[in-house]
C-alpha cells in the first residue's frame, strides 16, 4: 500500500520536527533545532531496518519515492515565492557567498583526496583507490 | 472569464502543479538544447522561479513572490515549509549505511568539512557585507551550504523573508558554478578517480551541481560523487539550525 510509505514519511518528519522544537525550548531559543535533519536520520534508520520492511518495500516504497521525485518541482515552487523584489540589494552578497564557497571547496578537493589515498594505501598497497 | 478565474483560484494547488510542470519542461528543454546539458535543467527552473518571484513581488508589492497573486496562491502551499520539508526528508529514502562505509573516512570527513567550510565562508561574506545579527549571518551562511539548507535553517531560527531569499540565491549561484566550473578545474584538483569524486561530492554537495559537473567531466564518476552528495543536505539541515547556529549566536 502506497499510503504506508507516505505515513512512515509523515511520522518521521513530525517526530523530527517535534524533537527539534523540544530541543529549541530546552536550549532556550525560538528555533527548531535540526528538525529536518533528525527526520532524515529516522527515515534512513527505518529504510535500513528489516522491522520496517512492510513500510518501505514495494508499493509502500514508491509512496516515498514519489515525494523524492517531487523534490525539485517543490524547490522551484519555493523559489517562486521568495521575496526577491525585497532582496535585490543583496544580490552582490549572494553571488559573493556562492562563488567564495565554491572556490574554497574546489581547493580542498585534492587535500581531502590525499587523506583517502593514504588510508587506502595502508590497507591495500597496490590497488589504492581503484577498488571503489 | 470570471468563472474560469473562480475555478482556478479555488483549485490553486492544481494550477501550481501544472505551472511548475510546464516550467520544468521548458527548463530541461533549454538545458539540453542550448547548454548541451552543461547546466542542469533544475538550476534553470529554479532561476526561472526566482525571476517569477521578482515579477510577482514588483506587481503585487507583497513579500511572497508569485504566491501573492490569487490564481498562483497554490505555489505558496506547494513550495511552503511543510511540503518542502516533506520532500527533503523523502530524499533520504534508500540511503544505505553500507554506502557510507564505501565512501570511507575521506568521504565522511569531506561531507562534514564541506558543510562547515561553506558555512564559514558564507558567514565571513555576510559579516563582510555588514550583517551583525546572528540569525541573518547563520541563514546566509547556510545558503552557501546549499539552496535548501539555507531556507530550512532560516525558517527554523526565524529569519526574515529577504534574508532567506538571499540564502536561496547564494546556494543557486554555488550550484550553477559547480555545474559549469567542474570540467574546467577537474584536471587541477585531480578529479579523475572514484576516490576524489566521492570527496568532491562530499565537499561541493548540491546533488544536481555535482551530478551535472561530474557528468561533463567523466560520466563514470557521477555515482561516486552523488553517493556522498546525498548525505550532504541531511548533514547540512542537521548542523545548520543547531551547532552552527549556536556557535554564530555565541559570537554575535
Amino acid at each position: 500500500m502506497i499510503v504506508y510509505g507516505v505515513a512512515l514519511l509523515s511520522v518521521c518528519l513530525s517526530l523530527g520536527m517535534f524533537i527539534g522544537e523540544v530541543l529549541g525550548v530546552l536550549l532556550g531559543g525560538e528555533a527548531n533545532v535540526g528538525g529536518v535533519g533528525i527526520a532524515m536520520l529516522f527515515l534512513v534508520m527505518a529504510s535500513n531496518s528489516s522491522r520496517f520492511k512492510a513500510l518501505t518495500e514495494g508499493a509502500a516504497g514508491s509512496g516515498i519515492q514519489f515525494w523524492s521525485a517531487m523534490y525539485i518541482p517543490i524547490v522551484v515552487a519555493m523559489a517562486a515565492q521568495q521575496d526577491v523584489a525585497g532582496a535585490t540589494e543583496g544580490v552582490l552578497l549572494a553571488v559573493t557567498a556562492g562563488v567564495a564557497a565554491v572556490i574554497v571547496s574546489f581547493a580542498l578537493v585534492p587535500v581531502f583526496s590525499k587523506i583517502g589515498k593514504s588510508s587506502n594505501a595502508d590497507s591495500t598497497q597496490t590497488t589504492g583507490g581503484s577498488d571503489a | 472569464m470570471d468563472i474560469l478565474e473562480t475555478v482556478l483560484v479555488r483549485n490553486n494547488l492544481l494550477v501550481a502543479f501544472a505551472l511548475v510542470g510546464v516550467t520544468i519542461w521548458i527548463s530541461y528543454l533549454v538545458a539540453n538544447r542550448f547548454t548541451a546539458g552543461r547546466i542542469h535543467g533544475s538550476a534553470i527552473a529554479i532561476s526561472l522561479g526566482l525571476v517569477a518571484a521578482y515579477w510577482g513581488g514588483v506587481t503585487t508589492g507583497g513579500t511572497r513572490g508569485v504566491a501573492d497573486i490569487a490564481v498562483l496562491g497554490g505555489i505558496g502551499l506547494m513550495g511552503g515549509g511543510m511540503l518542502r520539508d516533506f520532500a527533503i526528508v523523502s530524499t533520504a529514502f534508500g540511503v544505505k549505511f553500507s554506502e557510507l562505509k564505501k565512501a570511507g573516512i575521506a568521504g565522511v570527513i569531506s561531507i562534514f568539512a564541506g558543510v562547515i567550510v561553506s558555512f564559514v565562508v558564507g558567514a565571513a561574506v555576510a559579516i563582510l557585507f555588514g550583517y551583525t545579527n546572528a540569525i541573518d549571518i547563520t541563514t546566509i551562511a547556510a545558503g552557501a551550504v546549499t539552496y535548501i539548507v539555507g531556507p530550512v535553517t532560516g525558517e527554523a531560527i526565524g529569519a526574515s523573508e529577504a534574508v532567506i531569499t538571499l540564502s536561496v540565491a547564494a546556494g543557486l549561484v554555488k550550484s550553477i558554478l559547480v555545474m559549469t566550473g567542474t570540467p574546467l578545474v577537474a584536471k587541477y584538483i585531480g578529479l579523475d578517480n572514484p576516490q576524489s569524486a566521492m570527496v568532491f561530492g562530499g565537499l561541493m554537495a548540491t546533488t544536481s551541481g555535482v551530478a551535472a559537473g561530474l557528468a561533463a567531466t567523466d560520466p563514470k564518476l557521477v555515482p561516486y560523487g552523488a553517493m556522498t552528495a546525498t548525505f550532504y543536505t541531511g548533514v547540512g539541515c542537521l548542523l545548520g539550525s543547531s551547532v552552527l547556529y549556536f556557535i554564530v549566536n555565541s559570537i554575535f
